[in-house]
């Protein structure tokens, strides 16, 4: 697929990959084997028709094949973009025994841009059935949730907290990974299938979940997302010059910091340590790389281990970020002012594997050394938030304060459901959606037998 | 939208206005905040809520005119409406069971004490109120103060009305002879950590109401975390209001300046827009 070279795109917020041309797509489909057991469609949490789809883009019907990805995603273009397909559909893909699997992603992302650039009429909303449900967060859980339901002729409201609808598509996944325009795209289309969208509603505190069912909402979906930044503990951390990669990233994609006019300010730094190895973490350093810094990307474990999608990290190269592996941060060094100017770090090896099944990582002796830095990004994950769970008495939570559900996304309150990071913890777009899909199905299941 | 319907002037750099937000008016509570954006393309600012009427459906906010983005908010008038405010944010101040209160109210941040002191009042505590001002045409809300505390205090730094100096001194002179539940202090971070250390001493238990910079508000950014009693907290969820014995002052003061020099430049084109 066609690319912004590196040297350009690490100054610009514009979308690095380009997509398929008309021709490139139809050759690209064309590879498609067609085997019969279609190991690439259980590879789909959402379970995308692909080779159908894949069929259609072939004979060049590529509305046709758009509507067949719609049928189980509501959100192609998102999904094209940031799903991470070398560990679905593509892993199953019998082309990639030898050789390249099929470019599934890059397909459904194609087919979902050409729909939106022929401005296809919206599709006409489904008649309502004239029972409300309430979805809380407007990330990819809530919106596939609400999308599910409004076409089985629900009346759905979205309830966001922030200003604009997305989640973390807005505030969290750079401009250049996914354009803001797009998401904005895929919540209009929702709209124009009735989902009625609500900003700057704090569910447990402008409304809780008992005033949403007081309000005549009969079930209630909980996407609350991933919840509050973890750091480390270590001394220095509240240093100026430090940040959640939630907080850094929020201000240049949500606030648009990164705009010359902007009214949000964005910490600009000429040496940016980036502490952790997920999507989250490349996210940042490429984003601070493209504020004008030198970016150090520091992981305790190696290579082999990083969590991020591999394309991410070598984006993130191609792009200039340097990495550390092995290597584990012991403090941030400050100046008489409180500014970082450094990090204190330690480097480590990989001992035996520790519960999650990743080589843990050992301090080596004496392998202290300090990496010269006026920003240190931390970018470690996140716990639940604790607001929902605060002001809605009978909601239980798991030993870390997450949602906990059954396997029909049900919580302990009855016509309740939860899911996406809420329920499970970091996670991605699209585990996030698939359980808000299966969500709205059990609300369907739930109020038909009421 | 969330129309302005009533602005008034309190001094020369402190706006009162009254907005329309049924929904956060519904749940607010004294201590607690709201963020907003005065318009599209704005920053959000968290501002403590004032005052609230259930009934109009209309929430309260006072705030000085020191940014961009409060500058920005200044210039709306009566009838406008602001795109974006939500809330009500932060957890309520405690003051059930509270028999005696010294509320002490630094600057602007009087506007935030104020509903404090009243609830107080509502709830029959004795409420003895401490206000402190740069200069005498800074000084707001005396009247409103007067009328819910059973004695009251004001103070100057230049001397030009009430007494001459800062909170602590009155306060200091109180707590050498009587003894207080509890002491609020909300206003600039340096006066509450002088209001912190004054109480240390007798041991009287002490609330400060931080205002640190948020983004988001309801705890995904971490952007306000300070550090309480050595412990790393969001004000967004755990707040504002913390033990003020236990609040790491000094860092809080730093981190409130990490945008100031984007902070001053941005004044500096927004006054330069206006003139």
């Amino acid at each position: 697929m066609p690319m912004q070279p590196p040297e350009a795109r690490c100054r610009n917020f514009t979308e690095v990959a380009l997509g398929y041309s008309r021709e490139q797509a139809v050759s690209e489909a064309e590879r498609c084997l067609h085997c019969n057991a279609r190991p690439c469609t259980g590879g789909c949490p959402v379970g995308v028709a692909i080779p159908d789809f894949i069929a259609l883009v072939a004979e060049e019907k590529f509305e046709e094949a758009y509507e067949v990805i719609t049928r189980a995603s509501l959100l192609p273009a998102v999904c094209g973009r940031v799903c991470p397909q070398e560990n679905q559909c593509e892993k199953f893909c019998v082309r990639g025994k030898k050789g390249e699997p099929v470019g599934i992603g890059r397909l459904e992302r194609f087919v979902a841009d050409l729909h939106a650039q022929n401005g296809a009429p919206q599709a006409v909303p489904p008649a309502k059935n004239g029972r409300r449900v309430a979805v809380v967060g407007s990330g990819p859980a809530g919106l596939a949730c609400a999308g599910e339901l409004a076409r089985s002729g629900y009346d759905v409201t979205v309830f966001e907290a922030l200003h604009v609808a997305g989640g973390v598509l807005v505030y969290g996944i750079p401009g250049f990974r996914l354009p803001k325009e797009i998401v904005a795209r895929e919540v209009a289309r929702l709209e124009a299938l009735g989902v009625r969208i609500v900003t700057n509603a704090v569910i447990g505190k402008t409304f809780t979940v008992a005033d949403l069912k007081a309000e005549g909402f009969e079930a209630v979906f909980l996407g609350t997302g991933a919840g509050l930044p973890n750091f480390m503990g270590i001394e220095g951390e509240n240093a100026k010059g430090v940040f959640s990669a939630n907080e850094y990233l929020t201000r240049v994609n949500l606030m648009k910091a990164y705009e010359t006019d902007s009214e949000t300010p964005v910490f600009r730094a000429k040496r940016v340590a980036v502490v952790g190895g997920g999507n989250v973490a490349m996210d940042a350093a490429r984003t601070a790389r493209r504020l004008g810094a030198e970016v150090t990307v520091v992981y305790r474990r190696s290579r082999e281990e990083l969590p991020a999608r591999k394309e991410e990290t070598e984006h993130a190269e191609e792009e200039g970020v340097v990495f550390r592996m092995l290597t584990s941060p012991k403090a941030v060094l400050t100046d008489g002012e409180g500014n970082a100017v450094g990090l204190r770090c330690v480097e480590t090896e990989l001992g035996a594997p520790d519960a999650s099944g990743r080589r843990r990582p050992v301090e080596r002796a004496d392998s202290e050394f300090t990496l010269d830095a006026d920003c240190v990004i931390m970018a470690l994950g996140t716990s639940p938030n604790p607001l929902l769970k605060r002001s809605t008495e009978g909601l239980a939570t798991g030993k870390r304060g997450e949602i906990l559900t059954d396997e029909k996304g049900q919580t302990s309150l009855p016509g309740v459901f939860a899911g996406g990071d809420a329920v499970t913890g970091s996670a991605t777009v699209i585990l996030a959606m698939g359980a808000g899909k299966r969500a709205a199905a059990s609300i369907d299941e739930y109020l038909k037998t009421r | 939208m969330f129309r302005i319907v009533k602005k008034q002037k309190l001094n020369e750099t402190v706006i009162r206005m009254e907005i329309e937000a049924p929904y956060v008016a519904r749940k607010a509570e004294a201590g607690q905040f709201v963020i907003l954006r005065a318009d599209e393309r704005g920053e959000r600012i968290p501002l403590t809520i004032a005052g609230y009427d259930r009934e109009r459906g209309t929430i309260e906010i006072v705030f000085q005119t020191v940014g961009a983005a409060t500058l920005c908010l200044g210039a709306r008038e009566e009838g406008e409406s602001i795109p974006d405010l939500a809330g009500p944010l932060g957890m309520p101040t405690a003051l059930d069971g509270l028999k005696k209160v010294a509320v002490v109210g630094g600057g602007v941040g009087c506007a935030i004490a104020l509903p404090v002191a009243r609830k107080l009042g509502r709830l029959g505590a004795e409420v003895v109120s401490i206000v402190g001002f740069r200069s005498r045409p800074l000084v707001i809300l005396e009247e409103e103060f007067r009328a819910c505390s059973d004695r009251f205090f004001l103070t100057t730094d230049d001397g030009s009305y009430g007494e001459r100096g800062n909170v602590c001194a009155p306060l200091g002179r109180l707590l050498q002879e009587e003894t207080f539940d509890e002491v609020i202090a909300i206003g600039p971070l340096v006066m509450m950590k002088f209001v912190a250390a004054a109480t240390e001493p007798y041991g009287v238990k002490t609330v400060a109401s931080m205002n640190p910079i948020m983004i988001d508000g309801t705890g995904m950014c971490g952007c306000c975390r300070l550090s309480v009693g050595g412990e790393t907290k969001f004000a967004c969820v755990d707040g504002p209001d913390f033990d003020a014995h236990l609040i790491d002052f000094d860092e809080a003061i730093r981190r409130s300046r990490i945008y100031s020099e984007f902070e001053r430049r941005k004044r500096e084109e927004h006054c330069n827009l206006l003139r």
